[in-house]
């Protein structure tokens, strides 16, 4: 199946940043909705094993607000939500977000990346996190050189130089 | 530290060159000041910087036993950092395959709509 071929690439950039990129066999329009329609996103961005999303209200407009909360089988919740800055459908959207327990150090700001090839769709998410509001705290931080490697350089540097 | 700011402390001390360079070297073995600060023609105050961070990220420990202080690298925060970036990842790849099988639903559905409505089209342009 092409689909198992489609490769998920986790990767840092700069010192706040994290991008994730997969392609999807299918055209824009289609991978738009599916990320930005509730319906649809109740169904696949469920988070880990037992785990379900019970409530996503999305207000697609910038300036609009969405609201995600998780539930697992135990009953516990996780709640996340956010203001969109811009929507370019179906091009494009930036949003802010913050998670209840706010284990991200303040709010992230995520841009999302639609790109349409041959009917096949390449999604790059840029999550940036702390925003100015937040940056005080987070230079206070241990994470003031930031998370400047990748998933990739971590893994190489694991692999090839501590395995011996 | 709580294990969040340990991981912190783990990205950012990885976060330098020099830092990789230094536990690329302890992984062959112990080392001294002296002997890090050679290959990478730094001073020994400036090797001393970078260990200090290195050893608050848990990376790297130091004998007090002997003269040289031989330093070492410790394995333990560096797991815990690649099972962190694991779990993120499992977490996208779970949801990133459930939205591969949607998306075939989706395309199947649009297919079928556009098989069964033309034909609708055409008898509405007629009427």
């Amino acid at each position: 199946m092409t689909a198992a071929a489609n490769k998920l690439v986790v990767t840092a950039h700069g010192d706040r940043e994290i991008r994730i990129v997969r392609t999807f066999d299918a055209p824009r329009r289609l991978v738009f909705d599916a990320f930005t329609k509730p319906a649809l996103v109740k169904r696949w961005l469920t988070g880990p094993d037992g785990w379900s999303l019970p409530v996503c209200e999305i207000d697609l407009r910038p300036g609009g607000t969405f609201r995600y909360v998780w539930k697992n089988t135990e009953g516990t919740e996780m709640g996340m939500g956010g203001t969109y800055r811009e929507i370019d459908a179906p091009d494009r959207i930036v949003h802010e977000e913050l998670f209840d327990e706010d284990w991200t150090g303040g709010q992230t700001l995520v841009t999302t990346h639609f790109v349409e090839d041959g009917g096949r769709t390449t999604v790059t998410t840029a999550v940036v996190y702390s925003s100015t509001e937040t940056r005080d705290a987070v230079l206070k931080s241990p994470m003031e050189s930031g998370i400047a490697i990748g998933y990739d350089r971590l893994e190489g540097i694991l692999t090839s130089e501590f395995a011996k | 530290m709580t294990p969040s700011e340990r991981l912190d402390a783990t990205f950012a001390a990885l976060a330098d060159p020099t830092r990789r360079a230094i536990l690329a070297r302890l992984a062959l073995g112990e080392a001294s000041v002296l002997e890090l600060a050679e290959p990478f023609a730094m001073s020994q105050p400036a090797v001393s910087k970078h260990l200090k961070v290195l050893e608050r990220a848990g990376l790297v420990s130091r004998s007090r036993a002997a003269q040289r202080r031989p330093c070492r690298i410790e394995i333990d925060p560096l797991t815990e950092a690649t099972d962190w970036l694991e779990e993120y990842r499992k977490l996208w790849e779970a949801n990133f395959s459930r939205l591969d099988t949607l998306l075939e639903e989706l395309k199947a559905d649009a297919a079928s709509q556009v098989s069964s409505v033309q034909p609708n089209d055409f008898t509405t342009k007629e009427d």
